[in-house]
């Protein structure tokens, strides 16, 4: 069985963003980018499962500027046998890269296709579900335990109340939430065995997908800052200042 | 223009994030209606016709809708969309996993998380974890929009008197099955719409601490929340964790216990009113975001605040 991966390239998670001054959007220019938190877990997932036998091939796939090559690579050193680049340079919005996904799942057959819930940079959480519909396939969002057996993959999913388990007929699709696993460091032999792993760049005109903008963004400014408080010498003085100035209690 | 709700409920009752989002509905312009799937649900449906402003309920009843599954939830939504203008969904673990496949079938965008109508096409919504804020437009037919519950005050549980209009089910999709489920039982408000939160960090050290905070909770009435660290770290289930990729809460009072303040925790909850920490380190980022901070060790500090509270 085949493994669908896809990974975005994102603004690392330890940085903080700026907003440009003309308010056209946040400045990453010269911001170390890495590879989604949650897209990482998910090679990390398809990567065991080809380690437990479950699984033959894991297809890594990025949609985005040519240095997504770089996140291809990576993924590779995580574990991914091959990657795919559809060269896309403007921004895309996540109904795109699903129609992108979609028409790579119907040439590349996959049983399971695995992404991050949601992508750190536009925090959107759509592309696995809008890929599911497209698809017309079975989904399991937030997943903190994924089986395979018999045709189908029982996921634990994690909800607001708890935790949700389903079962979805394969092919499906799963997106990862933070406690699916932890994932491995990339070891040197594995970054230079992933240089040698192939890699094919395609465009989205290839796959007969337009990737058209569908919204507008009019703005970007700050959110209004909160302004540091003040240190409280002891806990008789929180209480007073919380029942009389703050008039929370 | 009409807008369409599609209601979180658990077939007993409606969720608080229903209302909140027939608020950011309602702001759309137009008319709204409100679209209640479950099973045995007809309770819902009467709740969901009491809300303030909304004209009409939609009910499809059948045991297939019992659990919530998105392939059935957002099929039915399909199956009405072409009378709307307007689809929203509250932003929760319910919302968020329908709506996008609601959206992809219409060949829409959809957008997430609002946090304002500035018009019926342009909306507000946070991005890098709320540390800008993008005011989008939307050129397609239909808007499709998660709402953050933060954004809106809730709709008025009663005073509206809407029909209520029974659908015809779609079927069951078959490639999907719900097989278990395990909910905290809590008798703490839920963290989302509480007017307290107590959070624990990677400080408090172990689950077994988290004990401590249980008093203070107690006495203010406070919900129980944690940090990404603390989820992680297995002290508290995941359900507790308050950040950019958990729960987005902002309540009148937010005491944060040996957090030190990551931006995807404060992404979570730098919109609460009065926000206290409790810390150790005095350069802990969570300062800079507190009305009041202590420094100092929680294992003292947070009993000596409990006995203060009397």
């Amino acid at each position: 069985m085949k493994v669908l991966v896809p990974v975005k390239r994102v603004v690392d998670y330890n940085v903080k963003v700026r907003v440009k001054s003309d308010g056209s959007g946040v400045d990453i220019a010269n911001v170390k980018m890495s590879m989604n938190p949650f897209d990482e877990i998910a090679l990390e997932e398809a990567t065991r499962l080809k380690e437990a036998g479950k699984v033959a091939e894991v297809v890594a796939v990025s949609v985005g500027v040519p240095q997504c090559q770089e996140t291809l690579r990576t993924g590779m050193a995580i574990g991914a046998d091959r990657g795919i680049l559809v060269d896309a340079s403007s921004e895309t919005e996540p109904l795109a890269v699903a129609k992108i996904m979609k028409a790579l799942a119907d040439k590349e057959q996959p049983q399971l296709i695995i992404l991050g819930k949601q992508a750190i940079d536009d925090d959107s959480n759509q592309t696995g579900q809008m890929l599911a519909a497209l698809l017309g396939w079975p989904q399991a969002t937030f997943a903190s335990k994924i089986v395979l057996e018999d045709g189908k993959a029982i996921v634990t999913r994690e909800v607001d109340g708890g935790l949700e388990t389903v079962a979805l007929t394969l092919p499906a699709i799963v997106t990862t939430d933070l406690r699916l696993n932890e994932p491995r460091y990339v070891t040197l032999p594995n970054i230079m065995k992933a240089k040698k792993k192939p890699l094919e760049t395609l465009k989205p005109e290839d796959l007969g997908v337009d990737v058209t903008p569908r919204l507008k963004t009019l703005k970007v400014v700050e959110p209004s800052k909160r302004s540091a408080g003040i240190k409280v010498p002891d806990v008789a003085t929180l209480v007073t200042k919380l029942r009389t100035e703050a008039k929370v209690i | 223009m009409v807008a369409l709700v599609i209601a979180e409920n658990d077939n007993g009752s409606l969720k608080g994030s229903t209302h909140h989002t027939v608020t950011a509905a309602a702001q759309c312009g137009g008319e709204v209606h409100v679209l209640v799937t479950g099973s045995n649900c007809g309770g819902v449906a009467e709740q969901a016709a009491r809300i303030a402003g909304v004209s009409k309920v939609l009910v499809a009843d059948a045991p297939h809708f019992a659990d919530g599954l998105a392939e059935n939830v957002a099929e039915q939504a399909l199956a009405i969309a072409a009378s709307y203008s307007h689809i929203l969904a509250p932003a929760t673990a319910f919302g968020k996993n329908i709506l996008p496949r609601v959206a992809a079938r219409l060949d829409v965008a959809q957008i997430s998380e609002i946090t304002k109508v500035n018009s019926p096409d342009t909306f507000d919504r946070p991005i890098y974890a709320g540390n800008a804020i993008a005011t989008v437009q939307s050129a397609d037919p239909v808007k499709v929009l998660t709402v953050r519950g933060t954004g809106f005050d809730a709709a008025a549980a009663t005073g509206g008197s809407a029909v209520i209009e029974n659908l015809s089910p779609v079927a069951d999709s078959g490639k999907s099955a719900f097989v278990s489920r395990e909910l905290a039982k809590s008798d703490r408000p839920e963290l989302t719409a509480a007017k307290i939160i107590v959070s624990g960090g990677r400080g408090m050290g172990s689950g077994d601490n988290f004990k401590l905070l249980e008093p203070l909770a107690d006495k203010l009435g406070a919900a129980m929340g944690a940090s990404r660290a603390a989820v992680d770290a297995g002290y508290v289930p995941n359900d507790w964790q308050v950040g950019q990729t958990g729960k987005i809460v902002a309540p009148e009072l937010y005491i944060a216990v040996g957090i030190s303040g990551a931006i995807q925790h404060l992404a979570g909850m730098k919109d609460s009113k009065t926000i206290v920490a409790i810390n150790k380190d005095p350069e802990a980022p969570i300062f800079s975001v507190a009305d009041y901070g202590i420094v100092g060790d929680l294992f003292e500090v947070v009993p000596a605040l409990v006995k203060e509270l009397g």
